[in-house]
Parts: structure tokens; C-alpha cells; sequence
């Protein structure tokens, strides 16, 4: 595991929608070159601490740090512009567009007048497809519309559109939901080679078992707070899945502030 | 394996391959074709003459103009019933500048503007509003179109004038061989916008956004900008084809425009654009102005009964858009 700055990190963020308390102080770091993998009940607050580092919510309170410095992101093309991809779980894909628009949808390649430079970006998204995507065996060109893939093939396009673009930072928001066994492990094998390469990966999945596949390091949220922060070698599989379960039941008995 | 050596693929080479890439386009040209064969074969006298293809050049282009705008509109999964009343008012606006100021350039500028600000409003009421379009241009289709009868208190202007304007002829001259002017604008325009439909940014992002406006939104393309530029692209083609439309027959009448609606979009339809969104074509429009607009008199040239007119046309509309969903079935 590499040490010094982390290439993001939250010091105590406050989220509030009108009067609800979604985040209630999260500190959290991400390292280069790990795999974090955020778990949690439904409404602990996951999907809003992936948001606030995406640039879809601002802090109420506390600061977000990215290699160190303060910023504040106002919008998804901030966060990027540093280096933070986000693989949405609908994938963001256009069904019946080619791959080669798909992979640069809303940061074409540009020749002049705004005309798109279409033979760098199927050139470019022809290097994705054999060299990210894997997608030898089958008759899948830059050519192919999105709704002649597979569910995990498409999630391997997002995926690889996400790597294409120099992400220091890759969130991966239920990456394997819907997908059979065998594209579930092609996805999770991604995630590994990923963080070989490097590059950090924060993760949400509601399979304990998927995320403890790759993880490093496990971050549990409860109810707006991190209940716990564990490495790997901490934690087994049954123990976390153990602790779920018993952050689950005191969240049902914790009664009605405790779903969001 | 090495990343730096790979270059872009090549598209699989021969015309079989043309055709099944595009298989829409290929239909509507064989449709074309089938038309032309029918008519030249019922009256070769007629269909093998330039007279008729120039009186065809005459008034294609404003259906033309609309069909070509359209299919952005169509594109994007919307619709625009307000054009003919845009048509309208743009018209008014331009005969009425023309009179006032003695310039045609000065019109066409302000009917421009005008056809332009109403796309502006059609595209606000949809996106920021959140009206559907096909519920917001109603509206505005009486809208525009009584703010025209108002300013023109239903009467026509007479607008012979327009012919000492030195602009005149390029707006509706004719080229060697009588070809009208506003065919090669027709020509032009069609060229332009396919261009950017197929190989601009703007045009993926229409593609993108009548796909998967959700998907749009995530991967940073301004859904909204991207809706209200097609309506006032919209708004500035039917101001184009009102202008041009009474450039040709120098007279407004408060009703110009009418009757544009239907034929400009059954155009669209006939050439394959996609009423769902995120797929279409500007050459399929192209070719289905072609055909729409040629239908009528090719009837008439046949000895067949004016009012076969309508069943023809249904049947024409009917049968492609048939084809077409069974060929989108058959791809899968």
C-alpha cells in the first residue's frame, strides 16, 4: 500500500436536505493505488458520500480534500477535471448509439467548428475495446450499438470510459447488480487491474461478498457516521457480513431516524 | 499487446455493407425509385420532361426547409406542432419589415429573429417549465398563430416589391436551366445539417440526449441547451421557408404556413427518423421530401382522381413506417 497524501479525503462532512441529516460527520481517507469499498445498510449514507465526492452535493459543514488541497466541486465536470470518474449504476449509456459516440458522449474529440475528429475517437475506442474490454471472441466493433452488449459487457464499456480518461479516481456505484456469476467476476477482475495500474477505486455493493473479493479496506457507514474502518487482513468475510447484520437489526430497532 | 500501433478500423469496405449499415436509408431510395418507375412508366411524356422537376424544385423547399429542421426535433424524442404558425409569423414579420425599412435583408434578418425567439420559447416552456412538447406547441401553434391574425387583422399584405429588391434573386432566382434558388438553398441546407447531424458534436449530443436523456445528463452533455437550440433551429427554418415562401409568390396571407404540418413531418417519418428518439436520418428526410413532395402532382400526372390523393399518401406513410419497425425488429 503506498503512503503519503491521500488523493481524497473528507474531514468531518455534515450533509442536510432541509431537515434530514444524511452524512453526520464522515472522516474518510482514499490512498492511491487501494480498492475502498463503502458498505452499509440502505439510507446510511453511501450514495450521498459517493455524490459529495462526484460533485453532485456540496458539504453542509466540513471539507473535502483532494491530494491535499481544499476544494470545493461545483459540478460532475469538476470533479473530473481532477482526476474522479464515476461508473454509475444505469452505466450512463446510450442503447442504440455506436460504441465510438458512447465512449466519448460529452467529451468528444474535436477537429474544427465543433465537428467531432470521429477517426481518433473510433481509432481510440477501438484500443479500449481490445485492450480494456477484452472483447476479442465476439463480433463487437466500434461500430456496434450499446444494446447488442451483454449487461456486464456494458458495464465493462462504462468501465473502460472511465479508465480512458486518465482517472486518478474510479467510484463504482453497484457494479455487479444484475449481472450473471461469470460477468460479476470479469467486472471484479476489471476493479483488480485497475488498482494494479495505480489508480484508486471506491466501490458501493450491496454483495459483501463481491466487495470482500477485492477491497483493501472496508468502510462501514451507519446512519450518517462511520460505524468502523477495516483492512482486510482485519476482517473476514462472515465477520463483516456479521456485523451488517447486527448494524441492520439496531438500525430497525433504532426506529424511524435511522432510514434515509 | 501493443497499444500504439492500433489504429482506427476500417469500415467493412463494398456496397452490400453500405446497404446494411444503413438499411433505412436503402429502403426509403428503393421506395424512391419503385415511385419513379410507376409514374415514368405511366406517363413518360410527363416524367421524362425537366418541366416538371423544376416545378417540383419550386415547392419542395419549404417543406423541405421544415422536414430538415424536424428531424432534429424528432430526433430528440420531441415533437413541434407550432412550426406552421412560426411559418406564419415569421412571414409577417418579414413583409411587414420589408415594407417599412425598403430592405429584404433587413426583413429576412428580423423574420429570422422572430422565427428564432418563438423556438426559444417553444424550447423553455419544455425543458424549464417541463411541459411535454407535444402539449406545449399546441399551445403555442394557437399562440403564434393568433398573435399573427391579430397583427395582420386577417388580411394580406401585397408584397410585388420584393422583386426590385437586388436580393430578390438570391433568395428565389432562377439558375441556368430555370433551376430555382430556393432548391440550391434546399440543396445547401440539407448538406449543412447532415453534416452536423451525423459528424458534429451537437448532432451526437441530439443522438445522445433523445436515446437517454438520463445517460445525457450523467456524462455532462447540457440536456436543456441541447433541446433549446433544436427548437429555435426549428423556429429559424420556418422562418426560412415563410420567407421564402413569400419571396416566391410576393403576398402574405395571415394563414401562410398552413398546411405545412403534416406533409413536413410525414417526410420525417417516411425517412426513417425514430418518433421514440436517438435514431434517424437527414438523407432519409432528404429522399421523403422527395417523395411527399412529388406525390400529389405525380397522381394527378397518372389521370388518377385528385382526391386519391390522401389514400395514396396514407398508404405511402403507412407502409414505410411498417417496414421500417419490422426492419428495427429483425436488427434486433
Amino acid at each position: 500500500m503506498t503512503t503519503g497524501t491521500p488523493l481524497v479525503e473528507l474531514r468531518d462532512v455534515h450533509v442536510s436536505f432541509g431537515r434530514v441529516h444524511v452524512l453526520r460527520g464522515v472522516s474518510l481517507a482514499i490512498r492511491r493505488g487501494e480498492v475502498v469499498a463503502l458498505v452499509g445498510d440502505n439510507g446510511a449514507g453511501k450514495s450521498t458520500l459517493i455524490k459529495v465526492i462526484t460533485g453532485l452535493h456540496r458539504p453542509t459543514r466540513g471539507e473535502l480534500l483532494i491530494r491535499g488541497e481544499p476544494v470545493r466541486l461545483r459540478s460532475v465536470a469538476d470533479a473530473r477535471e481532477r482526476g474522479i470518474e464515476t461508473v454509475y449504476q444505469e452505466r450512463a449509456l446510450a442503447d442504440q448509439q455506436a460504441l465510438w459516440r458512447n465512449v466519448f458522449a460529452g467529451r468528444e474529440l474535436r477537429t474544427f467548428l465543433g465537428f467531432m475528429d470521429v477517426r481518433r475517437q473510433r481509432a481510440e475506442t477501438e484500443r479500449l475495446l481490445r485492450t480494456r474490454m477484452g472483447f476479442t471472441s465476439r463480433a463487437i466493433t466500434v461500430d456496434s450499438d450499446v444494446s447488442s452488449l451483454s449487461g456486464g459487457e456494458k458495464q465493462g464499456v462504462a468501465i473502460a470510459r472511465a479508465l480512458h480518461f486518465e482517472a486518478e479516481l474510479i467510484i463504482l456505484d453497484e457494479p455487479t447488480m444484475g449481472l450473471s456469476l461469470k460477468e460479476t467476476d470479469k467486472v471484479l477482475d476489471f476493479v483488480r487491474r485497475v488498482a494494479a495500474e495505480g489508480r484508486s477505486v471506491a466501490i458501493i455493493d450491496h454483495n459483501i461478498l463481491h466487495v470482500h473479493a477485492v477491497a483493501d479496506r472496508f468502510v462501514v457507514l451507519d446512519r450518517g457516521q462511520v460505524a468502523g474502518v477495516f483492512e482486510k487482513p482485519q476482517i473476514s468475510r462472515d465477520d463483516l457480513v456479521a456485523m451488517m447484520v447486527s448494524l441492520h437489526e439496531t438500525g430497525q430497532m433504532g426506529g424511524a431516524d435511522g432510514h434515509r | 499487446m501493443a497499444t500504439a500501433d492500433i489504429t482506427a478500423p476500417p469500415r467493412e469496405p463494398g456496397l452490400g455493407a453500405l446497404l446494411r449499415r444503413n438499411r433505412i436509408d436503402a429502403a426509403i431510395t428503393a421506395i424512391l425509385l419503385a415511385l419513379y418507375a410507376i409514374f415514368i412508366g405511366v406517363r413518360p411524356d410527363v416524367y421524362t420532361s425537366f418541366d416538371i422537376y423544376r416545378a417540383f424544385m419550386t415547392t419542395l423547399p419549404y417543406i423541405g426547409l421544415l422536414a430538415l429542421a424536424a428531424t432534429f426535433i424528432v430526433t430528440l424524442g420531441e415533437i413541434d406542432l407550432s412550426f406552421p404558425s412560426v411559418m406564419g409569423l415569421s412571414a409577417w414579420v418579414y413583409g411587414t419589415v420589408f415594407l417599412a425599412s425598403g430592405s429584404l435583408g433587413l426583413g429576412l434578418l428580423a423574420a429570422l429573429l422572430a422565427g428564432a425567439a418563438c423556438g426559444l420559447v417553444n424550447g423553455l416552456i419544455v425543458t424549464k417549465i417541463g411541459v411535454p412538447s407535444i402539449v406545449a406547441t399546441i399551445g403555442t401553434m394557437f399562440l403564434w398563430r393568433g398573435i399573427v391574425n391579430v397583427l395582420a387583422e386577417g388580411q394580406g399584405i401585397p408584397l410585388v416589391a420584393l422583386r426590385d429588391s437586388p436580393l430578390h434573386p438570391w433568395v428565389v432566382g432562377r439558375l441556368p436551366g430555370g433551376i430555382p434558388m430556393q432548391f440550391a438553398w434546399f440543396l445547401v441546407a440539407a448538406a449543412v445539417l447532415a453534416l452536423i447531424y451525423r459528424r458534429h458534436v451537437f448532432g451526437s449530443h441530439v443522438l445522445f440526449v433523445g436515446d437517454n436523456a438520463a445517460s445525457a445528463r450523467m456524462m455532462g452533455i447540457p440536456v436543456d441547451r441541447v433541446k433549446i437550440a433544436c427548437f429555435m433551429l426549428m423556429g429559424g427554418a420556418a422562418a426560412l421557408a415563410g420567407v421564402v415562401l413569400v419571396s416566391e409568390v410576393t403576398y402574405f396571407w395571415a394563414t401562410t404556413g398552413d398546411g405545412f404540418l403534416l406533409p413536413a413531418l410525414a417526410a420525417v417519418f417516411i425517412g426513417g427518423t425514430s418518433v421514440f428518439g436517438g435514431r434517424g436520418s437527414i438523407y432519409g428526410t432528404f429522399v421523403g421530401v422527395l417523395i411527399i413532395g412529388s406525390l400529389e402532382a405525380g397522381i394527378v400526372a397518372m389521370g388518377i382522381a385528385g382526391f386519391w390523393t390522401q389514400v395514396i399518401y396514407g398508404l405511402m406513410i403507412t407502409v414505410s413506417v411498417c417496414i421500417y419497425a419490422l426492419i428495427m425488429r429483425r436488427a434486433g
